[in-house]
């Protein structure tokens, strides 16, 4: 039986009974030499990231850095004066300092309103609501999060000034209150989400403990979830703060566009990057207003990138724990 | 169960259909399209191409002016572009258009540039006037206002800054601080109010500055306690002109009249200029221009025609 059974075997398959090495069945070469194609285009998608943003540094410095050997321009009057007379007749100055105030006031008002909202949205949709209010309140958040920048400006043009010069004693409704509750409502939908997963995150077993020792729902929430929780939270309002300094179309609609360090939320006031979008068209290429702008771009640059970095940093943290 | 390449057909074609719908519509509009051009065709031939650059402000006047002459002389194309009074007018001097367009007059350095280049001689045309107007809200009692007054509301630390110092008080408003209106700094008009108003000096920053001349006399429109120039052509219900107090205590305001007589001081000429006398075609199209048809769109456009009895005056020779 056991010998008829090794005859056949050896019949059937040779290779097994001499030993000899046979070489595998080898696939065609066109998949191997299509499969080492898709693998390079997938790793050249995944450096490309770094290629554009290195390129893009690159160009706007480029284009920025003539200007700092030129005799009109000082770095420290660019950085702390007020004074932005980029195609004054007889004395042009570029100073950025209230332009810079511009951004962050209109920023901090901004998170004053979106933080406490969006960190409250995030709670009551990961802590207190059913299944299926949470699906709904999800999508339309996203909805939210997906109406584009010029259509939030035109909704300051419109109604938010409208509403602004009849509850206050604004001479005109487009200052800084405006684009702050623009900007806040941009900014939510961002907080929202990311602080709802980094809620999602903290493992159930800390919310049954906390029951079980005898917590109501409200000391199990800030005294266990929001410190298990903290890094990514912070890391929401961070990447929040970005979407506001970064934000252009909106604010250059909604703040009236006003070079002046502001007084009171019924200022207007200019921004960094509305500047930029409205001067930038019409100055000739290559002058000095041009690069002093794409100077402005670089120090905006420079803002973002440490609200981004501390924000990830701020991600890892959540990751190592 | 479906039949896994029907189903597959069946996804071809439904994606497929739509596009060779668009493209047998497509194919269909391009033929009626061409068939169009056909037609004309052969009615004209293209004869001569007339190349227009300059101002940003003129810019509409002229597309104007371009879209009616080929109902006039469908032979004859003439391409507009903008880029700014400058450009226009170096583009000149290189040779490269026919007519430039200018808001603002050929600098002696240009004229003598283009002599050089060239070795032709520079000829302005006045084909129309711009008057600036000063805005208020219609519910402001000022009425009227003099330059130095203004200048001193715009001007790096100018003096006037509240309404009750020039002895208004407008009714119903929240606040006496005069909201000042301007443009962003790239505007010819923000250049030419510089100009003439502040004599080149400096605006105070912290003004409004809307990117459009609609946008200003909107925006006085809402705010009682504003104040704001733009083009004569834009004002609305919403606001009130103010009339100019000259110098000998002559109040006008920004009329076709006024302007045209060069009593509202706030006024500039809209020119065209042409190397030496043009001719064919070019001469044909700028006598157009000037004509009764061609002054009828300059009005058209919110600017100031050239007075009739007077279109022997606007030639000259630099």
């Amino acid at each position: 039986m056991g010998d008829n059974q090794n005859s056949v075997l050896a019949a059937e398959y040779p290779a097994i009974s001499d030993s000899k090495p046979v070489s595998r069945p080898r696939r065609p070469y066109w998949v191997i030499t299509a499969e080492r194609i898709f693998e390079g285009i997938i790793r050249l998608s995944g450096v490309s990231a770094i290629i554009f943003v290195l390129a893009i540094f690159f160009f706007v410095f480029k284009e920025a850095v003539p200007v700092l050997f030129s005799d009109n321009f000082n770095i420290t009057q660019f950085l702390t004066s007020t004074k932005w007379y980029p195609t004054s007749a007889v004395n042009v100055r570029y100073g950025t300092f209230s332009l810079i105030i511009g951004s962050f006031s209109v920023t901090i008002l901004a998170m004053l309103i979106a933080v406490p909202f969006g960190l409250g949205a995030a709670i009551y949709i990961s802590e207190f609501c059913n299944k299926k209010l949470k699906e709904t309140l999800k999508i339309i958040i996203e909805l939210l999060a997906a109406i584009p920048s010029v259509v939030w400006g035109f909704i300051g043009m419109t109604v938010m000034s409208k509403l602004i010069v009849n509850f206050t004693n604004a001479p005109v409704g487009v200052n800084l209150l405006n684009g702050g509750l623009i900007l806040a409502f941009m900014s939510v939908p961002i907080i929202v989400s990311i602080g709802e997963d980094a809620l999602k995150a903290v493992p159930d077993s800390y919310r049954e403990a906390a029951l079980a020792m005898g917590t109501t729902k409200w000391q199990m929430i800030y005294r266990v979830l929001i410190p298990a929780a903290k890094n990514g939270l912070l890391a929401a309002v961070l990447l929040g703060i970005g979407r506001a300094v970064g934000e252009t179309m909106a604010v250059l609609m909604a703040t009236g566009h006003s070079v002046h360090i502001p007084l009171s939320f019924l200022d207007s006031i200019r921004t960094l990057t509305a500047n930029i979008a409205a001067e930038l068209g019409e100055a000739p290429a290559g002058s000095e207003h041009y690069r002093v702008l794409f100077l402005t771009g670089v120090l905006l640059f420079c803002i973002t990138f440490i609200v981004n970095l501390t924000a990830d940093l701020v991600i890892r943290g959540v990751r190592r724990k | 169960m479906r039949n896994p390449e029907a189903y597959k057909l069946q996804i071809c074609t439904s994606q497929f259909f739509p596009s060779v719908a668009r493209l047998v519509v497509a194919a269909f509009l391009i033929s009626l399209a061409s068939c169009g051009n056909k037609h004309g065709m052969e009615k004209i031939n293209k004869s001569a191409t007339i190349q227009v650059k300059g101002s940003d402000t003129m810019v509409n006047l002229a597309q104007a002016w371009a879209e009616e002459y080929k109902v006039v002389k469908p032979a004859v194309e003439i391409e507009v572009s903008g880029g700014g009074s400058g450009v226009g007018i170096a583009a000149l001097i290189k040779g490269t258009i026919s007519i430039a367009n200018a808001s603002r007059n050929m600098k002696q350095g240009e004229i003598d540039l283009a002599k050089k280049n060239t070795g032709k001689t520079p000829i302005e045309y006045i084909v129309g006037y711009d008057a600036l107007a000063i805005y208020v809200h219609k519910d402001n009692p000022i009425e009227e206002i003099t330059l130095e007054q203004l200048a001193q509301i715009y001007v790096e630390n100018g003096t006037v800054k509240k309404w009750s110092q020039l002895g208004i008080k407008i009714p119903g408003a929240k606040s006496d601080k005069i909201l000042r209106v301007s443009r962003q700094s790239s505007s010819g008009t923000y250049e030419f109010f510089r100009e003439r108003v502040l004599n080149n000096k400096d605006f105070e920053l912290g003004s409004l500055d809307m990117n459009g001349s609609k946008e200003v006399v909107e925006l006085v429109g809402n705010a009682k306690t504003a104040i704001g120039y733009s083009g004569m052509g834009y004002a609305t219900g919403h606001v009130k002109m103010l009339k100019i107090k000259n110098s000998d205590g002559m109040t006008c305001l920004p009329t076709i009249e006024n302007t045209q007589n060069g009593n509202y001081p706030l006024a500039r000429s809209l020119l065209l200029y042409t190397l030496d006398e043009p001719q064919g075609e070019t001469k044909v199209y700028l006598e157009w221009t000037m004509s009764e048809a061609g002054q009828k769109i300059v009005a058209v456009n919110g600017y100031v025609p050239i007075p009739p009895g007077k279109t022997d005056s606007i030639k000259i020779q630099l």
